[in-house]
């Protein structure tokens, strides 16, 4: 039984949650970094391939550049399922324990 | 085409009117609820996150990115585009990073987070002075924007429409507090995303709901180049810089970080963001086809003519496509949209005065409550008219460089000390205090002498700094000296209150 915040801080199982935390906020972060600067990077560089004409007049950039909205919307909800599922459910467990 | 802009039309007035009217009846119902702090800053903590979320995106979708974006698309084409990226991409790291321990740690501001451990008076001074910087510079950008665009879709005088706007959100901040601004904002945010909704069918309508005859249509009338990327971006260094600072101000905007507070726990907060991701993408996945189709439909040179920045391209649309009513619809959606920001920055710029200098740092922390809600509207006159004052002082003045500046301020200033106070259990009152300073200092400086305000604004031949917007060399400067002096002057203190810290922040005990 865990009844002091010290020893809960100490607790395996809450060094586990906050380090799953971090891992996911970290990879998450780093795919808005790679979604955004790649897009970014592209019309520095490769400005050639985002004119490239996917319909009459449609340039392959405006989809893309919808798409980076796109991935950032999605990457904000898979972060939300996981915390409402996982970790508000580790969470909840932790407190109980706390609480007793 | 003939255009009724710039005269006051009985629909424009009528359906502004009956804004003031409905929003001053929530602050009259909002104003009987708000008598304790907790209600004038968080709204008794009773916003649920579906209603922070519109909040969230009514507080951020400014009358700028709106009339701004759609000018940019309908003048530069797809290059205003890749500028509407930018704008949406701090959200879901303001989740991944801030947003929850952000909620269980604090009470009312973002000081709250840095004060729960380090020594309250330094660092309440140091934060409200990031803090208040950042609401400042973008409310001189507001303000001086209203000013303008009211002045163009209504034919008001800039003075008058200033102090209107500044007079108006004064009644919602000083008596609703916090319940009235949320609920203008999340009127605000449906009568933007509905009406940009509207403009954007009307137009599609134009070539049969098909985004490929739309395009089409640019390209026959400017050329295959409108859809392709353009001059935007010539050094990737100032690309880089300038999303770092769009990505990471966003996580140090007071008014921004105050919402969270407004609901009842982290869970909720984090579902907030989403919601507001949601909004704001969707919001800046439509702006563009209404610039495209106002570039076809009304046609570049009158968009031009009018606005040389291109500002009524969605007006000049809806007044095409809707007639005089539906131009005077959007022309109010304007208005209230300016209205409900200065609303919101105002309440972060009191909140900073009054919770954190006031009653934290001069007083230390003991004032009663009937104490603390007085200071806190005294506050806000304040602050509500120094933005009219700072609204009339910066008339006719280039500042288009003030969001920016705001921005860069936040990234630099705010976001790192809140991340690390967070996150690294070393860190200390000085380097969090240091860092502060140095961030907020380097950031205005090196705007003042980048090319944005030395060339641009100051009129010299060549800029000494040479990237539009600091936040890479800036943020990285309060980085390290966070660092630095973190580990030169160590808190003892600070660390030792670490742990009780980590189970506040991660499990919610003891939180507000």
């Amino acid at each position: 039984m865990i009844r002091s915040v010290k020893e809960i801080e100490e607790a395996p199982e809450f060094k586990k949650l906050v380090t799953s935390r971090w891992v996911m906020a970290g990879i998450l972060t780093l795919l808005v970094f790679i979604t955004y600067y790649g897009f970014v990077i592209m019309v520095g560089v490769a400005r050639d391939t985002l004119s490239t004409k996917i319909g009459v007049a449609t340039t392959l950039g405006i989809p893309l550049a919808v798409l980076v909205i796109v991935i950032s919307f999605v990457l904000t909800l898979v972060y939300v399922l996981w915390a409402n599922a996982r970790y508000d459910r580790i969470v909840a467990t932790l407190n109980e324990k706390l609480e007793r | 085409m003939q255009t009724t802009l710039g005269q006051p039309t009985a629909s424009a007035i009528l359906f502004f009117l009956c804004f003031v009217a409905v929003s001053l009846l929530i602050t009259y119902w909002a104003a009987r609820r708000t008598k304790t702090t907790t209600e004038y800053y968080a709204a008794a903590r009773q916003i649920t996150g579906f209603q922070n979320g519109l909040a969230l995106a009514g507080d951020y979708m400014s009358a700028a990115s709106f009339l701004g974006i759609a000018g940019l698309v309908a003048l530069k084409g797809f290059d205003g585009m890749i500028y509407a990226t930018g704008w949406l991409v701090g959200w879901p790291v303001l989740l991944f990073l801030i947003a929850e321990p952000l909620r269980n740690l604090g009470k009312y501001t973002f000081a709250d987070v840095l004060a729960y451990r380090l020594a309250n008076r330094p660092i309440r001074l140091a934060s409200a002075v990031g803090g208040i910087l950042t609401v400042v510079f973008y409310t001189i950008a507001q303000m001086v924007g209203a000013g303008s665009l009211i002045k163009l879709m209504f034919g008001l005088p800039y003075e008058v429409a200033v102090v209107i706007v500044g007079v108006v959100m004064l009644v919602y901040v000083l008596f609703g507090g916090m319940i009235a601004t949320t609920w203008v904002q999340i009127i605000k945010a449906c009568l933007l995303l509905g009406g940009v909704t509207l403009l954007m069918l009307l137009g599609m309508a134009q070539f049969g709901f098909n985004p490929g005859s739309l395009y089409a249509a640019v390209a026959a009338n400017y050329g295959q180049a409108a859809l392709e990327p353009g001059g935007l971006i010539t050094n990737p260094l100032d690309a880089v810089s300038l999303g770092l600072a769009l990505m990471f101000g966003l996580l140090g905007l007071p008014h921004i970080l105050m919402r969270f507070y407004t609901v009842p726990d982290a869970k909720e907060a984090r579902k907030s963001i989403a919601w507001a991701t949601g909004f704001i993408g969707y919001f800046y996945c439509i702006i563009p086809l209404v610039g495209f189709s106002a570039s076809v439909l009304v046609g570049r040179d009158l968009i031009a003519k009018i606005d040389k920045g291109g500002n009524m391209a969605a007006p000049l649309l809806a007044e095409l496509l809707g007639g005089t009513p539906f131009l005077g619809f959007i022309a109010a959606v304007a208005f209230a949209t300016i209205l409900a920001v200065v609303a919101g920055l105002t309440l972060a710029g009191a909140s900073a005065l009054s919770h954190d200098i006031y009653v934290n740092v001069v007083k230390g922390g003991h004032a009663n409550e009937r104490e603390q809600v007085r200071v806190a509207r005294i506050a806000t006159v304040l602050v509500g008219l120094l933005a009219i004052l700072l609204g009339i002082l910066f008339k006719g003045q280039n500042v288009a460089f003030m969001v920016g500046l705001a921005f860069a301020v936040a990234c630099s200033a705010n976001f790192p000390a809140l991340l690390l106070s967070i996150t690294w259990k070393r860190l200390s009152t000085a380097g969090a205090t240091a860092s502060i300073l140095v961030g907020a200092i380097l950031a205005t400086l090196l705007i003042i002498l980048s090319p944005t305000v030395w060339v641009d604004v100051l009129k010299n031949p060549a800029a000494v700094f040479p990237l539009k917007n600091p936040a890479i060399v800036s943020m990285t400067a309060s980085f390290a000296v966070a660092f630095a002096v973190s580990l030169l002057v160590p808190d003892r203190k600070a660390q030792a209150q670490f742990e009780v810290q980590k189970v506040r922040t991660y499990l919610a005990v003891g939180a507000e």
